[in-house]
């Protein structure tokens, strides 16, 4: 997709008409195309050439990227430092604010920073309980919750005003993002929920892994009959997973990811278990993408971010567009030279 | 206690007639809280909610009460205090993800509120974040004093609402 508006890297694209941020991700949404969103794990490091290096690997093939905060309870380069660096060079990146580690002052304080260098797209958690990572000892704030988050940051954005009252001279931008589960307990309650958060502001919602299409076939069409469909862009989650094993570690101990038997079997009984995880995860998209009110999804590939370019390519759901990524729209200089070595 | 606990929102029902009859009687005797004075009912009245709260529902004393709101299920007793809903972590037994010994607060709120006589249409509201000025303070004498207060200032339009 091109915009004939592309900015420099590093300034905001202009902001359309019925539209919240200058980002990149809601014009995709907003114009009806299958959308790809991705995960970066942030560094346990101080060097900005390594979130580069994490990012440049999904060059081509994703509209945003989500900076991670403290995924797992475990401590990493902060959302806000990650997001910086990548709008710094032009990526749409996807902030994630979980209530876990700051209190609402702070929040509001980073919420503004961000926007100001250039952050688009806020999503908005509730966090994992410290007790989930390598910091069990860590006191837990959850000041505010995801729902009063969403609703905090559209009242910043909407009424231009903190909590407090006391006015913005300027509003975040930000498009407002929220998770869903629909896969785990109460189900009933599972679309409730997302109402809750549509009400509260969210204008995007990315759910958790999808294993079980089914089971998200059967929340969509309460999504539906609540009237919920086209009042957010729903991104799906979904991953490759590497082994059998994995998959059974993952379903035992990480909480909210409900995989069922059937996948464990097909992939116990292939004789490439990493392949195959990754052809359950191609045709899985597939499937997704059919499914009236999937609006997209959000790839989250730990530790195998190699294979995000792979997949989406024999998903097939880009249909032949390229993702801006930086670099994309200059003339490419070695192909340009050797054109000229041939003519001449 | 758990148990209890699980016990009050099984009958979420009974507690909420409960309630419409308790808390017009509070704001009623609103004139009676002031003459008396309320910052000096203050401590008796934390002391018997803390009892009488914390035996039946496990009140954690945040002093913003949403009881009614959630299905006599206390949300400050989920670890991350959740009071707009069940987090994405919750077991597939319907367990909490910190806990996994406890029900998930929010599996037994959507229990209690279907039993109640608006069914889910209280849970649906979106909470404002809990004032933490009110940690430990009674929510009862609050709604009195807040509700009394509106009352007599036009006493056509209060409504109660907690």
């Amino acid at each position: 997709m091109y915009f004939e508006d592309e900015p420099v890297p590093g300034y905001s694209l202009p902001m359309l008409p019925g539209h919240v941020s200058p980002g990149r991700l809601e014009r995709v949404l907003r114009s009806g195309t299958f959308a790809v969103t991705t995960e970066l794990s942030p560094p346990d490091s101080a060097d900005p050439e390594e979130v580069y290096l994490r990012a440049r690997v999904f060059d081509g093939y994703v509209d945003a990227i989500n900076a991670t905060d403290g995924s797992g309870a475990n401590c990493h380069m902060s959302s806000v430092g990650v997001c910086a660096l990548l709008t710094r060079i032009g990526y749409a990146s996807v902030m994630q604010v979980s209530c876990r580690d700051r209190n609402r002052i702070a929040i509001q304080g980073d919420v503004l920073g961000a926007a100001a260098m250039g952050v688009a797209n806020i999503l908005c958690l509730t966090g994992d309980g410290v007790q989930a990572g390598d910091q069990p000892e860590a006191k837990p704030v959850f000041d505010l919750d995801s729902v009063s988050l969403l609703k905090t940051l559209c009242t910043m954005r909407e009424d231009e005003h903190l909590l407090s009252g006391r006015a913005l001279t300027s509003p975040p931008h930000v498009f407002l993002g929220a998770a869903a589960n629909p896969f785990v307990p109460p189900l009933d309650f599972r679309v409730e929920r997302l109402a809750k958060k549509i009400a509260a502001g969210a204008q995007f919602v990315q759910t958790q892994y999808c294993f079980d299409v089914p089971r998200l076939q059967a929340y969509m069409s309460q999504v539906a009959d609540c009237g919920l469909l086209g009042e957010v862009f729903l991104l799906v989650g979904v991953g490759p997973l590497a082994s059998a094993k994995a998959a059974e570690w993952i379903r035992a101990n990480v909480p909210g990811v409900h995989i069922p038997d059937g996948i464990i079997t097909r992939l116990r009984g292939a004789a490439r278990q990493r392949q195959e995880g990754k052809r359950i995860c191609i045709e899985l998209i597939q499937q997704l993408r059919e499914i009236p009110g999937v609006n997209g999804v959000h790839l989250m590939a730990y530790r195998q971010e190699e294979a995000v370019a792979e997949i989406i390519d024999a998903s097939g759901v880009l249909d032949g567009r390229k993702p801006w990524f930086p670099g994309r729209d200059q003339p490419d200089q070695s192909s340009s030279v050797k054109k000229a070595a041939i003519a001449s | 206690m758990y148990a209890v606990r699980r016990w009050s929102v099984r009958r979420a029902r009974l507690f909420e007639r409960w309630y419409d009859i308790v808390e017009p009687a509070l704001i009623a005797c609103h004139p009676l809280w002031r003459m008396l004075g309320y910052a000096r009912l203050e401590r008796p009245f934390a002391f018997a909610e803390r009892w009488v709260k914390g035996f039946l529902f496990d009140c954690q004393m945040c002093g913003d009460c949403v009881l009614s709101s959630t299905g006599m299920a206390c949300p400050m007793n989920c670890p991350k205090q959740l009071r707009n809903g069940p987090c994405g972590g919750v077991r597939d037994d319907g367990n909490c993800e910190v806990l996994p010994g406890m029900r998930c607060v929010w599996v037994e709120a959507a229990e209690g509120a279907a039993r109640m006589r608006d069914g889910l249409q209280k849970i649906r509201v979106v909470q404002a974040p809990v004032d933490s000025r009110l940690r430990g303070r009674s929510a009862w004498l609050r709604v009195a004093r807040e509700h009394g207060k509106q009352r007599a200032q036009s006493p056509v339009t209060a409504t109660t609402e907690s």
